[in-house]
C-alpha cells in the first residue's frame, strides 16, 4: 500500500470504500505530519479536536451506508476562506484571532461532501504578492528549497499538498495565486472561469478577478476536487449557473484532434532559455498526443499587467475600506475616530497591502477614475476580445505559467515592480474571466519545479484537464527530492 | 506623470491610512516606479470600447425578497472590539 500522504485523493477515495482506512486514521496522519513539518510554517491554525470531531462524522456516514468519492478525505483551506470552527485571518495582523459565524460557500460545499478540514494555510495578506513573504505570521518556505519562496499568494496550500502535509487544498486566484505557487512547488492548480465557484465567504481582494480552485498532487484530484467545490450559490451575485459537468470523466478524453495555440506575445523579451525549452517539450508532448499546434497572436497581452495594476488595488480599495477597527479586527485607539481609523489601519496592514490601498484611492480618487479604471476595464474588454478571436482558431492555449523558478527568500521584496512582474503570464486569464490551469512540467536547472499554463474558453475547464493530464502522463508526478517529507509522522 | 509627497499625504489620508513623514517618502517612490508600469496602459486605443463590467456578461440577477437568515446579534458582535447593550462602541463624534 502507498504511504497514505502520498497516495492521490482518488487512491485514498478507494482505501476508504474498502474501509482499508478511516477517516479517523488518515486525519491522525495528516495532523502528526503537520506537526512534524512546522518549520515550513505552511498552516496558521491547526485544532486536532475540530479536526478529529469531523472525521468521525465521516467515519459515521460511512458507517450508516453512504459514500461518495470525497466522504473522509482531508484537505486544507487557503486563510481567506472563511470557517466557523478555524480562525480566519487572511495572514493579516487586522484579523487576528477572528472567528467568522458563518463557512464560505465553498467550505459548506466540500464539508457537506463528508471531507475534513485539516487547519487554514498561511498566504499573503489578503492575497496580495508573490512569494507568501507578505503574510503577517511569516513566510512559507518551499518544500523543494528551504531558502526558496513558494510563489503566492497560495504559497501556503501549494507548500503543504508539495510537502505532503494535506492530500488536497483549496486556494485563491486574483493575478495567478493559485497557478504560480503551483507551478512553483510541482503541483497542479486550476482557476475556474469567474462565476464558476462562489465567492461568498472568500475575504474580498479584488471582487471582480477573485476565483476559487483547487491546489492538488495530480490533475484528476485537481478535478475531482473542482467539481465539488463549483456550483451556483445567490449570496454571490456575480456566480454564474451552468451545470458542472464530471471533469474526471472529461479528463479521461485525450486530446487527438484538439488545436492548441501557442501565442507569440508570450515569447517576451529576456525569456530564460530553459522556460522556452519546457514550452518546446510540452508542445511536443501535445503533439505526440495527437493535439494540433497553431501561432496564435493576442496583441493586447502586454497591456494586461499594467491594467490589472489598475483594477486589483482599485477593488482593493474599496473592499478593504471595511477595517475600520468598529466591527471587527483590530482597533488602535485614537484622538477622535478618524483618527482611531487611521491607526488602526497603519497597524492593521503590512506594507504591500497598504500600498496597493493608496495606489487603489489614488485612481479612484475625484478626476482620476476615467483615466485609469474605467480605462482599464476597456482593456479588458479588449483582452477579451483577442481571445474570443483565437477561439475561433483554437480549442485551447499553451503558454509557461511563470517566467522563472522558485527565487530566494529576499529577492524581490524589496522591489515592488519585480514582485508584480511575476504574474506576467498569469494575470490576462483573470482580466478575462477565463479558465486556467498550471500543470508540473519539468525542473530547473537548480532543481526546482517549473509548470505549463493552459487557458481554456469560458465554462471549457475541462479541455484543460484533458490536456493537462497529457502533459502529467509525460512529465510524471514531480516530488521534493528531500527524504523528510517521504518519512512517516514518527521518522523525523 | 510623477505624484508628489503632497499628494501622497491627501492620498493617506482619503484611504485613512496614517502614514508617516519617512514612509511617505519611501512610499512616494514607489508609487511613481509602480504608476511607470501603469501608465503604459495610456497607449491602448479604447475609443469606442465598452467597459467590461462581468467578463462573461450577463444581467444582474435579482433574487427573491424574501426573509432568509436571521442576524445572530451576539454572533456578529463577538469580534467586535468594544460593545455595549447590543451595539458598536466608537469613539466621540459628537460633542
Amino acid at each position: 500500500m502507498t504511504a497514505l500522504h502520498l497516495a492521490s485523493v482518488a487512491e485514498l477515495a478507494r482505501l476508504l470504500a474498502a474501509r482499508e482506512v478511516s477517516a479517523v486514521d488518515l486525519t491522525r496522519h495528516f495532523l502528526d505530519r503537520i506537526a512534524a513539518h512546522g518549520d515550513l510554517n505552511a498552516y496558521l491554525d491547526v485544532r486536532p479536536e475540530a479536526s478529529l470531531a469531523q472525521a468521525e462524522a465521516a467515519d459515521r456516514r460511512r458507517a450508516q451506508g453512504e459514500s461518495g468519492p470525497l466522504l473522509g478525505i482531508p484537505l486544507a483551506h487557503k486563510d481567506i476562506f472563511v470557517t466557523r470552527d478555524w480562525a480566519s485571518t487572511a495572514a493579516s495582523r487586522m484579523l487576528d484571532g477572528y472567528m467568522s459565524p458563518f463557512d464560505a460557500t465553498v467550505v459548506e460545499r466540500l464539508g457537506r461532501a463528508g471531507m475534513v478540514c485539516l487547519g487554514k494555510l498561511n498566504c499573503d495578506e489578503f492575497a496580495m504578492g508573490s512569494s507568501n513573504e507578505n503574510s503577517a505570521y511569516g513566510p512559507v518556505r518551499n518544500p523543494w528549497d528551504r531558502n526558496a519562496v513558494p510563489g503566492g499568494s497560495s504559497g501556503g496550500s501549494a507548500a503543504a499538498v508539495a510537502a505532503r502535509l494535506c492530500p488536497v487544498a483549496t486556494a485563491t486566484d486574483t493575478g495567478g495565486s493559485i497557478r504560480q505557487p503551483a507551478a512553483l512547488t510541482g503541483t497542479g492548480g486550476i482557476k475556474p472561469t469567474y462565476g464558476r465557484c462562489s465567492r461568498w465567504g472568500i475575504v474580498a481582494f479584488a471582487s471582480s478577478l477573485d476565483q476559487a480552485g483547487p491546489i492538488a498532487k495530480t490533475v484528476e484530484d485537481a478535478a475531482i476536487l473542482l467539481g465539488a467545490m463549483a456550483g451556483y450559490y445567490p449570496m454571490d451575485s456575480t456566480c454564474l449557473a451552468p451545470p458542472t459537468p464530471d471533469y474526471a470523466a472529461q479528463m479521461r478524453q485525450g486530446v487527438k484532434g484538439l488545436r492548441v495555440g501557442v501565442p507569440k506575445e508570450y515569447r517576451v523579451a529576456g525569456m530564460s532559455k530553459e522556460i522556452d525549452d519546457l514550452w518546446q517539450k510540452g508542445i511536443a508532448w501535445l503533439k505526440a498526443a495527437g493535439a494540433t499546434i497553431h501561432d496564435i497572436s493576442l496583441p493586447h497581452t502586454k497591456y494586461a499587467l499594467p491594467a490589472y495594476y489598475i483594477v486589483a488595488p482599485a477593488e482593493a480599495s474599496s473592499n478593504l475600506a471595511r477595517y475600520d477597527g468598529v466591527r471587527y479586527g483590530l482597533r488602535v485607539p485614537g484622538r477622535d475616530v478618524i483618527d482611531m481609523y487611521s491607526e488602526t489601519r497603519a497597524a492593521g496592514f503590512g506594507k504591500e497591502v497598504r500600498r496597493r490601498v493608496l495606489i487603489g484611492t489614488y485612481v479612484l480618487s475625484a478626476g482620476y477614475y476615467d483615466a485609469y479604471y474605467l480605462k482599464a476595464q476597456k482593456v479588458r474588454t479588449l483582452i477579451k476580445r483577442d481571445f474570443d478571436e483565437a477561439w475561433n482558431q483554437v480549442d485551447v492555449v499553451l503558454t509557461p505559467t511563470t517566467p522563472s523558478p522558485a527565487f530566494a527568500f529576499g529577492e524581490k521584496s524589496g522591489d515592488p515592480l519585480a514582485m508584480y512582474l511575476e504574474d506576467i503570464f498569469t494575470v490576462t486569464v483573470n482580466m478575462a474571466g477565463l479558465p486556467g490551469m498550471s500543470v508540473p512540467a519539468g525542473l530547473s536547472s537548480e532543481g526546482t519545479p517549473l509548470g505549463l499554463q493552459f487557458i481554456g474558453k469560458p465554462f471549457d475547464e475541462g479541455t484543460l484537464f484533458r490536456a493537462g493530464k497529457v502533459i502529467e502522463d509525460a512529465a510524471g508526478r514531480l516530488t521534493p527530492p528531500d527524504k523528510w517529507w517521504q518519512s512517516g509522522s514518527k521518522g523525523r | 506623470m510623477a505624484l508628489t509627497l503632497e499628494d501622497v499625504g491627501r492620498i493617506a489620508h482619503l484611504a485613512r491610512i496614517h502614514i508617516s513623514p519617512e514612509e511617505a517618502e519611501r512610499t512616494l517612490a514607489q508609487l511613481n516606479g509602480i504608476f511607470g508600469l501603469i501608465e503604459q496602459m495610456q497607449a491602448v486605443d479604447t475609443t469606442g470600447v465598452e467597459p467590461m463590467a462581468h467578463p462573461l456578461g450577463g444581467a444582474q440577477r435579482l433574487r427573491e425578497d424574501a426573509v432568509t437568515e436571521p442576524v445572530d446579534r451576539d454572533a456578529h458582535l463577538r469580534n467586535a472590539p468594544a460593545h455595549e447593550g447590543g451595539l458598536f462602541l466608537v469613539p466621540r463624534v459628537i460633542e
